[in-house]
């Protein structure tokens, strides 16, 4: 991340209504330069409804959106102009060459005349297409094809960059090779990426978004992700609980957090075990313990658990909305 | 920007065999056509010298070719208009241009001018044959250039239409289909109400495109049908934009 903080997108209460369906509901976050956001949901939550919304290709229901301190809506050229992005499906046109599509992308997105060969060149060669450019699209592999849709987005080097599930069809050595081409591109421009692969989240993204139902679930860097899976930690109850300080005492507590409903969450070196001696000092104490649950999840379970839970609750409502 | 759509756009028709397979075929045609009215002259040749007020080689040899061009373009245009934009709802690359920093109207224009262009195209190819006639006569160049501009208004109009109709659909068979059903529909509208003689069947004869077509191309000059060209073009191309603008609204 670069020290100067340059907010270049920001999302404000979005919403997106499809008929009655509420497929998008009031999401707000911030982007800084330089900064990778993985969008994380399962099928049908609002994650592409959420990137086409960004874009400019569907118009939120309610709230806004910039790009660049651009409104999407009120200033659309200037928006797009530093907006790249790769659909699910590339958009290219399969009876063209890619040299020849990619320079017609290059017109569209306004680059002068003069520069327009080398931005071909510098995408071709970021997306290792210098060999396939005088092939037609539609005769490529869908990897290739893909590759295609990323030099698009990313041919005028625009401050962000979209990718609505880039590694979707790659062979493993070309998903490698474009993670590692998002991590460049990334220490100059923002990037959304939206995925369903959990790994690729905690090798590219900085910060992760967790969409559920259409609602934002869990905004967590990477580095808090990994120690939510890591950090062992336990969850405890009591009916008449001591303070934070006296569970601090216990071995090998590090940290202490204070819940809702009397609850607490206890992280511990994963080579010390307080369980034993938290009960038996429960039972003399009189604390009541009534919950005890160690915590050691993978980004599956998190995911999993973020989601599932987070559409049970939501479910009375969504109901309500979708009759 | 609107240049580099069109030229995109007649690019891609050149690109699949459909524009050649149109122009071949639709030169071939004109061209037995062209002949048939050809033959016709001469035989009628020595009986025109006799008459005072005789039609001339213009007359009966071009104006026929416009009536025949018209007719048979109806049936073309729908085909090379219907994909401008439905194929590229289908295939998704219509995200390609909404992203780009290009507005809806300069989306229209250039697809538009696209096929303005191949319209073009196959009037000077069509061109030749009124041409060729200099080598063995008189043509009047007045009528056969009120000629030439009734066909190409006629089938801006067309194009007009079946941009519409493709940013309704994402199928372009469809597209196609309900372009070529309007078309005919405008084109035939008198036609039921030729009988009465009331105010509906005024609004009905000006609505219809025949009657605006016929003047120009026996060389009768109005401005009123100029007009009445441009405003159908002007119709079609804002009902696109704005179709397209709300394909992103909330349905």
């Amino acid at each position: 991340m670069t020290s100067i903080a340059e907010t270049l997108v920001s999302v404000n209460q979005v919403s997106r209504y499809y008929g009655n369906l509420l497929a998008v509901n009031n999401i707000s976050f911030e982007m800084q330069r330089g900064e990778i956001l993985g969008l994380l949901g399962p099928n049908g939550a609002g994650k592409s409804t959420t990137m086409q919304m960004i874009t400019g290709n569907l118009a939120p229901s309610n709230g806004q959106i910039s790009i660049n301190q651009f409104d999407i809506l009120d200033h659309p050229k200037q928006a797009k102009l530093e907006l790249g992005y790769l659909p699910e499906t590339p958009p290219v046109y399969t009876d063209f060459k890619v040299d020849e599509f990619l320079l017609y992308c290059a017109k569209l997105h306004r680059i002068s005349k003069a520069h327009q060969r080398k931005a071909v060149e510098t995408a071709k060669q970021r997306c290792v297409l210098e060999n396939v450019g005088h092939r037609l699209i539609g005769n490529l592999s869908k990897g290739f094809q893909q590759r295609v849709g990323i030099a698009q987005a990313i041919i005028h080097q625009p401050a962000v960059i979209i990718l609505d599930e880039p590694t979707v069809g790659l062979d493993p050595i070309q998903i490698r090779e474009i993670r590692q081409l998002i991590g460049e591109l990334g220490k100059e421009h923002a990037i959304i990426l939206s995925t369903h692969i959990l790994p690729e989240v905690t090798s590219t993204c900085d910060r992760v978004l967790i969409i559920s139902n259409g609602e934002l679930v869990l905004t967590e860097t990477t580095a808090g992700l990994q120690k939510r899976m890591f950090s062992s930690s336990l969850l405890v109850g009591f009916h008449q609980p001591p303070d934070v300080k006296t569970l601090l005492q216990f071995p090998g507590v590090s940290e202490v957090e204070n819940l809702e409903d009397n609850k607490f969450r206890l992280h511990h070196e994963p080579d010390t075990d307080p369980v034993e001696k938290i009960v038996s000092t429960s039972i003399t104490e009189n604390w009541r313990l009534f919950e005890l649950t160690p915590e050691q999840l993978s980004l599956e379970e998190i995911f999993v658990d973020i989601t599932c839970t987070e559409s049970h609750e939501s479910e009375p409502t969504s109901v309500e909305i979708s009759t | 920007m609107i240049f580099n759509i069109a030229i995109k756009e007649l690019r891609s028709l050149f690109l699949s065999p459909l524009a050649w397979s149109i122009l071949a075929v639709l030169q071939f045609i004109f061209g037995y056509l062209f002949l048939g009215q050809l033959d016709l002259f001469l035989q009628v040749q020595p009986r025109l010298a006799t008459m005072s007020q005789a039609p001339g080689l213009t007359e009966i040899v071009v104006a026929p070719m416009f009536t025949n061009a018209a007719i048979m373009l109806l049936l073309v245009m729908p085909l090379l208009t219907m994909r401008l934009i439905s194929e590229e709802k289908r295939s998704g690359t219509l995200t390609l241009l909404i992203s780009a920093p290009i507005s809806m109207t300069e989306i229209v224009f250039g697809k538009y001018l696209g096929i303005i262009g191949f319209i073009l195209l196959m009037l000077i190819i069509m061109a030749l044959m009124p041409l060729s006639l200099l080598l063995g006569g008189n043509v009047d160049f007045g009528m056969v250039a009120s000629g030439f501009l009734a066909l190409f208004l006629l089938l801006a109009s067309f194009t007009a239409v079946g941009l519409y109709m493709s940013t309704l659909t994402s199928q372009p068979t469809i597209a196609a289909i309900s372009s070529f059903g309007l078309i005919l529909l405008l084109w035939v509208i008198d036609w039921a109400s030729g009988m009465t003689s009331d105010t509906s069947s005024t609004v009905m004869s000006y609505l219809s495109m025949l009657q605006h077509y016929q003047p120009l191309i026996s060389g009768i000059f109005k401005s009123s049908d100029i007009t009445y060209y441009l405003l159908f073009i002007s119709t079609f191309l804002v009902l696109s934009i704005r179709r397209l603008d709300a394909d992103r609204l909330q349905h």
